[in-house]
């Protein structure tokens, strides 16, 4: 590795460093663009205590839901959780601290985090629950709470294709919340399908820029679906 | 008759205007889809980043990269974009989705909604209920309007905890359509074939009738 090249040959160097205790940001929207793979790895390695931040919590047996059984988390901060049943058992038993958070204020506490931003005011949430103990404000009349940014000790992303110096692109609705986690890690791995010499993307279509990301993995994905919704091929005939 | 979920989302789809952006949540709202009139254009936007969702995919059409905000595979009409989740909520909370509809546990005659949580029973999260109340101007409450046991769920004060304050004006239950404001409900529409007496007994907040209050239409 040399220069801007941020590619590392295993997962195992892809997660080096990570230990109990750290804060773990996490891009992905249900099981849908999850860096799958490093998560994987995380549960290899046995981390505990750890502080996730990702918008969802996977399910029992895929994404970030295979790290409960060990009780490799600690706090999990997301906007919508408890669609497997560990998660749930853990939760109500008071093992595991959940902090909900609303999904655009979760977005943005990334964006901001990695922006530099120590803080912002939203309305959203304001009146409600996740208000309690938050400096709230009016401006114009409207009255807006004020919400501050995290950052990670790491920050994991799956993107679609990447060149050898981090330069991203994402597919679909597989980008969610990957971007914004790609700028919120001390240290920022990524996962990718298929990884290309540099030159050999857009720089207009690149989506995150290479300066975000410290380390570069290529891996196979199984991508599995949580509800498959289809509707009839319109070669069957009928609606 | 009480209304079906069905004619809830087709009294709904009546609301909607040619060139309108509009956020369908989960449930009921999202089977006003299915009502858009002919002749008319309609963005549908999923938090999750994509504005043009289209139908469901068929078995060849499936892509794991490509789901709605309820985790669905889904497709794309002509003419989306896609985009990453805090670009999405810059667009619910900078208020350029021109409708949003969502379900509700309770309103309130000052406007207040709780939909996500039910203290004591497992809490799943609010996912993008708060942003989407906060930043649209325009939002439709559809539920039903009263419990299996008759308990009004239009109430003077919401007894939940919130998803949002002061921020919902209309609601349209499987009895009537109602407008909130000035601290009162205001009747606008009944279902077919039910009485404002009818109305009154299972709304438990104040409730204004002026006039006539014709049935509603379909």
């Amino acid at each position: 590795m040399a220069g801007f090249d941020k590619v590392v040959s295993s997962y195992e160097e892809a997660m080096a460093g990570l230990k109990d205790n750290m804060t773990v940001i996490a891009g992905g929207f249900g099981l849908c663009g999850i860096p799958e793979n490093l998560i994987n790895e995380i549960k290899r390695k046995g981390t505990k205590g750890l502080t996730l931040v990702s918008n969802n919590c996977g399910v029992d047996d895929f994404g970030l839901g295979i790290l409960l059984p060990d009780r490799q988390i600690k706090k999990i901060i997301a906007s919508y959780v408890g669609e497997n049943a560990e998660f749930e058992r853990q939760m109500m038993a008071g093992e595991l601290d959940v902090e909900l958070t609303p999904q655009g204020t979760l977005a943005e506490k990334m964006r901001a985090g990695g922006a530099g931003i120590p803080a912002f005011f939203t309305a959203t949430g304001y009146g409600t629950p996740v208000a309690e103990g938050k400096e709230d404000r009016q401006f114009n009349g409207r009255n807006y709470i004020l919400e501050e940014a995290i950052i990670g000790d790491f920050a994991i992303v799956k993107a679609w294709k990447a060149d050898r110096y981090g330069n991203l692109v994402f597919r679909k609705t597989a980008r969610n919340f990957n971007p914004m986690a790609a700028t919120a890690g001390k240290i920022t791995v990524v996962e990718v399908e298929e990884i290309v010499e540099p030159g050999a993307l857009d720089p207009d279509q690149i989506h995150t820029a290479g300066i975000y990301v410290d380390r570069l993995i290529q891996g196979t994905f199984e991508k599995r679906i949580e509800q498959r919704t289809t509707r009839p091929s319109t070669s069957q005939g009928d609606k | 008759m009480a209304l079906s979920r069905e004619q809830i989302a087709q009294r709904v789809a009546q609301e909607l205007q040619d060139g309108y952006y509009v956020n369908l949540g989960i449930g009921i709202p999202t089977l006003v889809a299915n009502y858009v009139p002919e002749n008319m254009e309609v963005m549908l936007q999923s938090e999750n980043g994509l504005l043009g969702m289209g139908q469901f995919p068929t078995e060849e059409e499936i892509d794991a990269d490509l789901i709605n905000a309820g985790k669905q595979t889904v497709t794309m009409v002509k003419g989306a974009s896609i985009f990453d989740s805090a670009e999405s909520f810059a667009m619910v909370r900078g208020g350029h989705v021109d409708l949003t509809v969502l379900g509700a546990f309770e309103v309130d005659v000052n406007g207040n909604i709780a939909s996500y949580m039910i203290p004591g029973k497992l809490i799943k999260g609010m996912g993008g209920a708060m942003d989407l109340v906060a930043g649209a101007d325009n939002i439709i409450v559809t539920m039903t309007h009263a419990s299996k046991h008759g308990v009004s769920k239009l109430l003077s004060n919401c007894t939940l905890p919130l998803t949002g304050k002061g921020c919902i004006k209309k609601v349209l239950t499987d009895l009537a359509f109602i407008e909130i404001k000035d601290g009162k409900f205001h009747l606008l529409e009944r279902a077919p074939g039910i009485s404002v007496e009818e109305i009154k007994k299972l709304t438990e907040g104040e409730l204004i009738v002026t006039g006539d209050i014709p049935e509603m239409v379909f």
